[in-house]
């Protein structure tokens, strides 16, 4: 690593403190050439709005995604997103983005596909960074576009695809969505009914721990003794468990997947990106509705 | 005035004319021209309907008078997206007649040409704008 670990107090309890910055980290480094900031938001205007100065925009629907393939790029398609953001293998790549950073946490998810060996969290994301009264610019920033190598997407250590749900069950599921969609009382996330599938439930032994648990007020992550408190403690999940998280479409457990890989050190923890789209509407897969996690017996 | 059809006809052409990025900088300049609330709805928030389709809160409130149909709508700053939405729909429906708003196309969302720019997930948050304008407009028209 080239350019040096935020050394703030917060973060050095975690498994890998490396993981995050804090804004006064960032403001100390917004000129360093070895650094590229990324502002990846669910608006995909607020962007052209305002951005922290030199940031560049990667947007997850228009950028990440491979809508032929429904899936996400490959890696010569990624290594010209890189090239044409000023990344390099190199860069130490900072993410952040609007909605308490879940965006720019299944932005980070994708760059490890791809095995970035530096790409760090802006810790509370773009709401801290503006309500601490850090500064913003709507200028263009001006990118040297960079030669990133291709390298091939590893699908294996931090990504679940439904076959291996299904082989999964019985082992730890970690569901992240709100209670009701959990339970089956709603088959989308409160105000987001355009992302409905066929049923309403969840996955047979999934536990529910709602992704905003994780995080404070102001969209920081919670300290280390908060969050094992929750996912050890109250969940009894264990550092070593294989874990899988969920969401709807694999977003918000992007946000649970840094906080239990990163913050907590899990060794196998892995996204599962089709998520509740997929699962509840996918033939031959079994569902449990209400409070308890259930069973499901193959 | 100007029919609701023409207006999306050439609206949609605007965006057609421009490449994906460009579409996005006139949508959020179309954004930049919603009109505030007037006063009555800016200090009274629970007369507006919040709209669930839409990621961000956004709330939108019609009133009919004389068979001509007026729109408010309103999103956070911090969702230029919806605002953009919110205004295109206040552009192309506000001040026709009842009518005309109700047999305003329903495909209006897909004939944008934004689907590439903002995603057809994001674009359902505009289906769901329009027909709640619509399904305020029969019933304040009954």
């Amino acid at each position: 690593m080239t350019v040096p670990a935020d050394t703030h107090p917060k973060f050095s309890s975690y498994a890998h403190p490396e993981m995050l910055v804090s804004g006064e980290w960032l403001e100390a480094n917004l000129n360093n050439p070895d650094v590229v900031i990324v502002e990846s938001d669910e608006d995909v205007l607020l962007y052209d709005v305002s951005h922290i100065p030199g940031a560049v925009k990667i947007d997850w629907h228009t950028d990440l995604n491979q809508p032929v393939v429904r899936d996400y790029l490959q890696g010569p398609e990624f290594a010209e997103l890189a090239s044409r953001s000023g990344i390099s293998r190199e860069s130490t790549v900072v993410i952040y983005g609007d909605a308490s950073n879940w965006w720019a946490a299944y932005a980070l998810w994708v760059f490890k596909l791809f095995g970035h060996p530096d790409v760090r969290l802006l810790d509370g994301g773009r709401e801290k960074w503006i309500n601490d009264g850090r500064v913003v610019t709507k200028d263009k920033t001006e990118v040297e576009p960079t030669n990133y190598p291709v390298i091939d997407r590893d699908d294996v250590t931090d990504r679940a695809f439904r076959d291996q749900v299904l082989e999964h069950l019985g082992k730890p599921l970690v569901d992240v969505r709100s209670p009701q969609e959990y339970t089956g009382e709603r088959t989308h996330m409160p105000n987001y009914p355009q992302e409905g599938a066929l049923r309403a439930g969840h996955i047979p032994g999934a536990q529910s721990v709602p992704w905003s648990r994780a995080a404070n007020e102001d969209k920081t992550f919670k300290s280390r003794e908060e969050l094992e408190e929750i996912y050890l403690v109250e969940k009894g999940l264990k550092a070593d468990d294989d874990v899988i998280a969920y969401c709807r479409i694999g977003e918000r457990s992007s946000h649970t997947w840094f906080v239990l890989k990163y913050l907590l050190g899990f060794t196998n923890v892995r996204n599962y990106d089709g998520s509740w789209t997929e699962w509840g509407s996918l033939v031959g897969a079994p569902i449990v509705q209400g409070e308890a996690p259930g069973v499901f017996s193959k | 005035m100007t029919s609701i059809e023409s207006k999306l006809d050439e609206l949609s052409a605007d965006f057609a004319d421009l490449g994906v990025r460009d579409r996005l900088t006139l949508l959020l300049e179309i954004a930049g021209e919603l009109p505030s609330l007037p006063e009555r709805y800016a200090d009274h928030p629970d007369l507006l309907e919040r709209v669930e389709e839409c990621q961000s809160p956004v709330y939108l409130f019609v009133e009919v008078n004389g068979g001509l149909v007026n729109i408010f709508l309103t999103a956070p700053e911090e969702a230029p997206t919806t605002r953009g939405f919110a205004s295109i729909l206040h552009q192309l429906l506000d001040g026709h007649t009842v009518s005309e708003v109700l047999n305003a196309p329903e495909d209006l969302p897909d004939r944008l040409h934004l689907r590439e720019a903002v995603s057809l997930l994001r674009i359902n948050g505009l289906r769901g704008m329009l027909n709640r304008i619509k399904r305020q407009v029969r019933e304040k028209s009954a």
